[in-house]
Formats: C-alpha cells, sequence, structure tokens
C-alpha cells in the first residue's frame, strides 16, 4: 500500500464532513504527491507537470463526491490522475502539428516596456476576452477584493464554478499575454 | 496562479459532502426518468388491455423480471463505472447471465416446436415495431442517466456510456412489457435485447462526447 494513504485518506474523510482545515492540509498533501506522481510519468516536460497538477487537484475537488470510504484513496486518486494525463497528452499531440518553432526569435521583443496606461487598456480588452463565467469571478474576487462567496451569491455562479472560473480565467489571462504580439 | 494560491482558494468555504453521493445522483436519474417512461408508454402505446389475464401466466413474469434483472445489473455496473479507481470486476455478468437464461430459454422453445411454428415464435405479431418502441420509451431515462453521469467522474466514458445506455434500454424494456402482448422467449431474446442493445450503442457512440469532464 502507498505510504500517503493512510494519511491522505483520513484527512479527506474529514474534509468530506466539512472540515476545512483538514481539506486544506489534504489538498496541499495531495499537490506535493500527485507532484512526484506526475513528476515520474512526464519528465520529458517539466512545465507540463505543475499544470496538471493544479487540473488534476482541481478535478478531484470537483469530483470528491465520487470518492467512497470503502475503496482505496490512491487507487481512486490514481485513476483521475491517469485521466486527466491522457488527457493533455492528446490534446498535446493536436497542438503540436499546429506549433510554428518562432518562439525564440518572438521572445526577443516580447519584454519591451509598456506605458502603464496601454498595459490597464490591454487587461480591460484582455479581460473582455474572456468569457462571463471566468470574467466575473477575477473583476470581484481579484480586482474588487470581495470574497469567494460573495461573489457566488452576486453572479448567481455556484462557489465552486467561480474558484474554477478564477483558476482558469486567469490562465487564460496568462497563455493570451504570452501570445499577444 | 500559484498551487498553493490554488489550494488555499479550493479549500475555503467547502460544504460537507453526504456520504454514497454518486449512488443518490443515479437513483435520482431513475425516479425521474422511469416515472417519465411509463408515463410516455401510458400515453402513447396503453397497457394490453389482457394484463388482469396475463398476470396469472408465468412467461409474462419471466418477460418482466428479464428486464427488471438486467435494468438492477446496470444500475450497479454504471455506479462502479462512476467512480474513478473502481473495477467492473465480474458484475458485468449481472447483464450476461439473464441474456444468456433468455438466449437458452428461447433455443429450447425453437428447437421444441415444429417447424412450421418455429418461425411465429420468433417474430409475432410485432417484431416490426418492439426494439423502436423500446428504445424510444427508454428515451427520457437515456437522458436523465447521462445528465447524472455527467456530474459523476467516468474515466471509461464509451463503456460508460453504454452502460448508461444498457439501463435506460432495460428500463424502456420493463415498461413496454406492460404494453407488449408477445409471450414467447425467441421474440423476448431476439427483438426485447435488440431493444435494449440500440440505446446501449447510443450511449458507447455519445459518451466520449457527452460524458468528459
Amino acid at each position: 500500500m502507498n505510504p500517503a494513504e493512510p494519511v491522505l485518506r483520513s484527512l479527506l474523510m474529514r474534509g468530506l464532513e466539512g472540515d476545512g482545515a483538514a481539506y486544506h492540509a489534504f489538498l496541499r498533501q495531495l499537490g506535493a504527491h500527485l507532484r512526484a506522481y506526475l513528476g515520474r510519468r512526464l519528465f520529458g516536460w517539466p512545465d507540463d507537470v505543475e499544470d496538471l497538477v493544479q487540473e488534476c487537484l482541481i478535478a478531484m475537488h470537483n469530483q470528491r463526491h465520487t470518492y467512497q470510504p470503502d475503496q482505496p484513496f490512491t487507487a481512486w486518486a490514481h485513476a483521475i490522475a491517469r485521466y486527466k494525463m491522457i488527457d493533455l497528452l492528446r490534446t498535446r499531440s493536436g497542438r503540436e502539428a499546429l506549433h510554428e518553432p518562432l518562439d525564440d526569435e518572438m521572445a526577443l521583443f516580447a519584454d519591451s516596456a509598456v506605458e502603464a496606461s496601454d498595459a490597464r487598456r490591454d487587461l480591460g480588452g484582455l479581460l473582455d476576452s474572456l468569457p462571463d463565467r471566468q470574467r466575473l469571478p477575477i473583476v470581484h474576487v481579484k480586482l474588487e477584493g470581495l470574497s469567494v462567496a460573495e461573489t457566488a451569491q452576486r453572479t448567481g455562479m455556484s462557489v465552486s464554478a467561480v474558484k474554477i472560473g478564477i483558476h482558469r480565467g486567469l490562465k487564460a489571462l496568462a497563455l493570451r499575454i504570452k501570445e499577444a504580439p | 496562479m500559484r498551487t498553493d494560491d490554488l489550494v488555499a482558494m479550493l479549500a475555503t468555504g467547502i460544504e460537507p459532502v453526504r456520504p454514497h453521493a454518486t449512488r443518490h445522483r443515479l437513483a435520482r436519474a431513475l425516479l425521474v426518468g422511469a416515472p417519465l417512461s411509463l408515463l410516455a408508454m401510458l400515453v402513447g402505446f396503453g397497457l394490453r388491455h389482457d394484463l388482469a389475464q396475463v398476470v396469472a401466466l408465468p412467461m409474462f413474469w419471466v418477460k418482466l423480471l428479464f428486464p427488471i434483472s438486467i435494468a438492477a445489473a446496470s444500475f450497479l455496473v454504471v455506479q462502479r463505472l462512476a467512480r474513478p479507481g473502481v473495477r467492473i470486476g465480474a458484475s458485468w455478468l449481472g447483464l450476461a447471465v439473464p441474456v444468456a437464461c433468455m438466449g437458452a430459454l428461447a433455443g429450447l422453445a425453437w428447437f421444441d416446436a415444429p417447424v412450421e411454428a418455429r418461425l411465429p415464435l420468433l417474430l409475432g405479431a410485432t417484431w416490426r415495431s418492439c426494439a423502436a418502441s423500446i428504445a424510444l420509451l427508454a428515451l427520457p431515462m437515456f437522458v436523465a442517466a447521462l445528465l447524472a453521469l455527467r456530474g459523476l467522474a467516468p474515466t471509461r466514458p464509451a463503456v460508460a456510456g453504454a452502460m448508461a445506455g444498457a439501463w435506460a434500454g432495460a428500463t424502456g424494456a420493463t415498461v413496454y412489457a406492460l404494453h407488449c402482448p408477445e409471450l414467447t422467449a425467441p421474440f423476448l431474446a431476439v427483438w426485447y435485447v435488440a431493444g435494449m442493445a440500440l440505446p446501449a450503442l447510443a450511449g458507447a457512440l455519445l459518451g466520449p462526447r457527452l460524458l468528459r469532464w
């Protein structure tokens, strides 16, 4: 049996009963466990490991109701990690086909300084390009400083959806900033 | 976003999760889908008018228990497929055994009958419409089952879709059995099985598209 099994399992069980501190500790340790598990399997792509760790954490958080105590925790977690890993490899193989190896030359120009007003205008434009389910959580939580729960109430989204919207939205923004000419 | 921030965000304001959430969710699909199928049958097809007499025949109960046993077995298999890391194990036998038994029963009836009586045993009066009617009555359950599965975590979407389809098909067949005038084993072994296989096939095709998460 995996040495992490009893610890992770008991923390998750307390988390499922609503113990937020135990659940926080569970996710932190699960992240470390996933980083090692996925790192061994994706050693060719170290950049993807952390992204995938986050994807897996979100998936396990969203699907935590499918875990039942009669089942070894690691079997459940590894099945989800494998599913997400295969998903990543599949999208990668599709994307790589369209990939143009120009990144190195483009990077020379990408770092030039930008006026603050331009940056603000650009940020507004980038934010507007996000769908509402990602834009509203970022605007309310990250820019206006509301809590996740308040944002959920104000937008009518679920707490879970707000959290995922922030994560996905920030990721999409980072990607767009990187790709912007 | 740093992983630590993500973790902190995910862990704030969590609600307790009720135990056996998977089973409850799927059971709710049955509670919505099956009555809708029944209603569709009562409105669109109607109960068979000699129902009061046929309940005395053992074959009527065989005809009813056959799809019920398949529905129960696929309900269990779908529950397993909806949870990551749970193996199907031998639970698929719950579907295979009733079909095999009905096949054996059909073989006995077929070879027991004189040659000229065999084809009527197989075709009855309604063979043209039977499988399609079952698939049609399975539709509400099919939608309910796939919606329920979308909130769960099947790691093998094609298999999960197929089993959800079989579950819906068997529910549809159970409901249709209250209308259907046929009572021979060869008929059930071919047309009922075909009627249940249609939604299963549809589920296998739709699963990879609809059940991603």
